[in-house]
């Protein structure tokens, strides 16, 4: 009950990071069966339905379910402790974020047990995710599931965009926020900008499927390029939602463990700033083979390979923190520095994709799925894996086994450049993407069973990670402030975990890396920028979990409104919108006590501040 | 922050009660950012219609349709309710809260209006010139864009109207002031919206 109703931003980030886990781990099952099928010719392990489910499954639960929830974990564990502030801006909206993304991810991984998955695709281009080829409601599933996990994350992201205008501590000025602070804000941006367009999209393939509208129908008018706009000038600015909190982690991690300061801070902002620019200037890079005509694929191949610009001063800058520094090798760091040539290799298949006509040849071949999981999972994964390792002390007040973390790291990285290196060559030969099945004797055959062999090591991987948190969840709670030694930011300067309202007193902030300066000017903790005093503190509430609910509702209500249930009352329930109906009621319903009934929250008086965060 | 409800000082609130607190100022960042993203919200549903106006799959087209009279009296009643919402916040920038209640009704009623001349005008596309949502590109563009503003209307209205009851059950202090402002920042975003659908659905569908 205490987790339901709680605002609290560090439970929030453990709530995100458990659910995002456990559709991560259903993600990895279907990329796994996925490996299997294509393990040999002609294999006959899955139908070539089931496969079209689980390829649209693995990419749409990894993507939005999996990873997203991850970043957001972390972003709600430590950007508030990094800016020096007792809470994010808005508690409540922060948790109907959470809430809203779980229900709108169980609603499509409903779809597996009401009568098949979405199977157009992650991207579920129009005609093929209309009525006339997907009849059934796996794609209803896909558009009003993804549409309530997407204004989970669109609400998440306006809260930490608040949160660092307004909530830093004295000091705490711009161009001295830690570096994975500047990435949530920049990432947050992107979302604000980039959400809405895909809400938009999927509200009009909704239209299309369920009330028979024509925005996608060639026939009544409509134009399914158009989709393929809509999607992608939301899709490409999310593979940047994606990438640039790895790169916020790495830019931690890195100089804390090479005990040097991040160099090149300011272009690192910079970088950060471009790379998002740019990330929406680029998205018809997906559509070379659309025919837009050759003067659009010009302009879009040029801007597309300007992102390497930005992406390569990062990558240098991260190098020459790296240089002459006094480097420890531990899990998190590991993991940090696989990822540094991991991503350069994605980010140069990434420029040869670019290249227009090139991509003519690439176009939807394996090439193509090796480019962006070099990015995703070489990129994204190897940094979360890393900023895992780095933070669980500070979240969970115990330090992950480094040996198994090491381990970790070795199996999961030479897994994945098993898995995804020889895909490269198999594109090349002309293998496609999303095809359930090939031909024996084409040279197919040895490669995708090395590709497959390295699938199962990163599951491997991914189990150990999994048995080192089990082991390290029987651990004591003893992890010291400081666990590193090294910390630079903020958040090492406070209790692990930290207790409820985060700082005592409110840190005075006097330059980057604010706890380093202070340790190297002797002292041993922050100085407070304020007396002790009684702390507000917001009140918990089930009210999003309620709101959440009510959506749920109301979306499976409008997606089974055009069906028949063979009873009278169940139509008659359905077919009137009378479902949607009560759905929003409840939601709107809970909107409206929580306008009416002010929170006035509760204060923590000095007495009782002295104990570390209770944790599971 | 002792007690939220704050008594005024010496009997006066502070000269821009939305702003007099860390709530309401958190408030006010965050509303200003959730309307950037309501912007990339129409804009989508802009550039959906005017990929799709042309497209009428041999139903009425825009021409024949719209009755420009109609469409200037919703767009004058509009734009008016955003005058009377600014009399509204400088009635609670004097402090008046019965004033300020007052000009929030007017904006309501005439929000109200505005809402039943769309209503109006749904309805006799739909009964007399068969042009329902399934007609053509055009027809779904249409009622998409227009309707998700409605939407947006009647959401405003029903919000200001739990606002106003809230102004007299709990009075204007620094909690129910942001409130107000941000719905009234919620209205003028509406109004502006309504300013481009004017000028890209009707005014355009007319000539172009």
């Amino acid at each position: 009950m205490d987790w339901i109703t709680t605002v609290d931003h560090k439970k929030i980030a453990v709530l995100y990071l458990i659910a995002g886990g456990f559709f991560f781990g259903i993600g990895g099952i279907e990329a796994i069966l996925i490996r299997i099928q294509l393990m040999k010719p002609m294999n006959d392990f899955v139908s070539a339905q089931v496969f079209n489910e689980l390829i649209t499954m693995h990419g749409t639960t990894m993507i939005f379910l999996g990873v997203m929830p991850i970043i957001f974990a972390l972003m709600n564990a430590v950007v508030p402790l990094q800016i020096g502030a007792r809470d994010v801006a808005f508690p409540f909206v922060n948790a109907l974020g959470f809430w809203t993304f779980l229900f709108g991810g169980l609603l499509l991984n409903l779809s597996w047990l009401m009568g098949g998955a979405p199977d157009a695709g992650w991207t579920s281009y129009t005609p093929l995710s209309g009525s006339e080829y997907s009849g059934t409601h796996g794609v209803d599933f896909y558009t009003i599931g993804l549409q309530i996990a997407g204004l989970g994350t669109l609400i998440g992201g306006i809260n930490f965009l608040a949160t660092i205008i307004t909530m830093r501590a004295p000091g705490m000025s711009y161009m001295r926020m830690p570096m994975f602070t500047w990435t949530t804000f920049i990432t947050s941006a992107i979302i604000l900008f980039a959400f809405p367009a895909i809400t938009v999209g999927l509200v009009l393939l909704t239209f299309d499927r369920i009330l028979g509208a024509n925005f996608f129908d060639v026939a009544g008018g409509g134009n399914p390029v158009l989709w393929q706009h809509i999607f992608w000038i939301f899709g490409h600015p999310e593979v940047y939602i994606l990438i640039l909190p790895a790169f916020g982690i790495i830019s931690e991690v890195i100089p804390t463990f090479a005990r040097k300061r991040l160099f090149g801070y300011s272009s690192m902002v910079f970088a950060t700033i471009l790379i998002a620019f740019l990330g929406f200037m680029v998205w018809a890079h997906h559509m070379f083979t659309t025919g837009l005509g050759t003067v659009a694929n010009a302009l879009f191949s040029i801007s597309t390979m300007l992102i390497a610009v930005p992406t390569g001063i990062k990558i240098f800058n991260w190098l020459f923190t790296m240089w002459g520094g006094q480097i420890r090798f531990t899990a998190a760091n590991l993991f940090a520095v696989g990822f540094v040539p991991t991503f350069v290799m994605g980010g140069v298949t990434g420029v040869m994709l670019a290249s227009a006509p090139a991509d003519f040849q690439f176009h939807d071949t394996y090439f193509v799925v090796a480019h962006f999981h070099y990015v995703i999972v070489g990129g994204l994964v190897l940094g979360l894996f890393s900023g895992l390792h780095y933070w669980w002390p500070k979240m969970f007040g115990r330090v992950l086994s480094e040996t198994l973390g090491k381990w970790t790291f070795w199996t999961f990285m030479i897994g994945f450049q098993l898995t995804f290196f020889v895909q490269h060559f198999l594109g090349l030969m002309g293998m496609q993407r999303r095809i359930v099945t090939y031909l024996p004797n084409q040279d197919f055959d040895l490669l995708n069973l090395v590709s497959s062999v390295g699938a199962f090591l990163m599951g491997v991987g991914v189990i150990m990670f999994l048995v080192n948190i089990v082991i390290t969840t029987r651990k004591p709670v003893d992890a010291p402030n400081d666990p590193w030694e090294d910390g630079r930011t903020l958040e090492w300067s406070i209790p692990s975990p930290p207790p409820e309202y985060n700082f005592k007193q409110t840190p005075l902030v006097r330059g980057i890396d604010a706890y380093w300066k202070e340790k190297m000017a002797g002292h041993t903790e922050m100085t407070p920028a304020e007396p002790v005093g009684s702390i507000h503190m917001p009140s918990a509430t089930p009210l999003p979990f309620v709101m959440s609910v009510g959506i749920f509702i109301a979306g499976l209500g409008l997606m089974f409104s055009k069906d028949d249930f063979g009873n009278a009352f169940m139509n008659g329930l359905f077919n009137n919108y009378i479902v949607v109906i009560i759905g929003l009621l409840i939601t709107f319903g809970a909107m409206a006590l929580r306008s009416l009934y002010d929170d006035h929250g509760w204060h923590i008086e000095p007495e009782d501040q002295d104990e570390k965060g209770v944790r599971t | 922050m002792t007690t939220p409800h704050a008594e005024p000082v010496n009997g006066k609130l502070p000269h821009e009660p939305e702003k007099a607190t860390l709530e309401g100022r958190n408030k006010l960042v965050g509303f200003w950012l959730f309307l950037g993203g309501e912007t990339v919200l129409f804009g989508t549903l802009f550039a959906t219609f005017l990929a799709l106006r042309g497209q009428t799959n041999d139903g009425p087209t825009a021409n024949e349709l719209f009755h420009l009279p109609l469409v200037a009296a919703a767009t004058f009643i509009l734009l008016v309710s955003s005058l009377t919402s600014v009399f509204a916040i400088q009635a609670m920038h004097k402090g008046k809260r019965n004033a300020l209640a007052l000009w929030l009704g007017i904006t309501v009623v005439l929000g109200l209006g505005f809402l039943g001349l769309e209503i109006y005008e749904f309805y006799e596309y739909v009964k007399h010139k068969e042009f329902g949502m399934t007609t053509s590109a055009f027809s779904s563009a249409f009622y998409t864009l227009v309707g998700f503003h409605g939407a947006h209307v009647a959401f405003g209205i029903m919000w200001i109207g739990l606002i106003i009851g809230q102004l007299f059950r709990k009075g204007l202090t620094v909690v129910t002031a942001p409130k107000v402002y941000v719905s009234a920042m919620y209205w003028h975003f509406i109004d502006v919206v309504w300013v481009f659908i004017f000028t890209v659905v009707y005014l355009l569908g007319k000539v172009g």
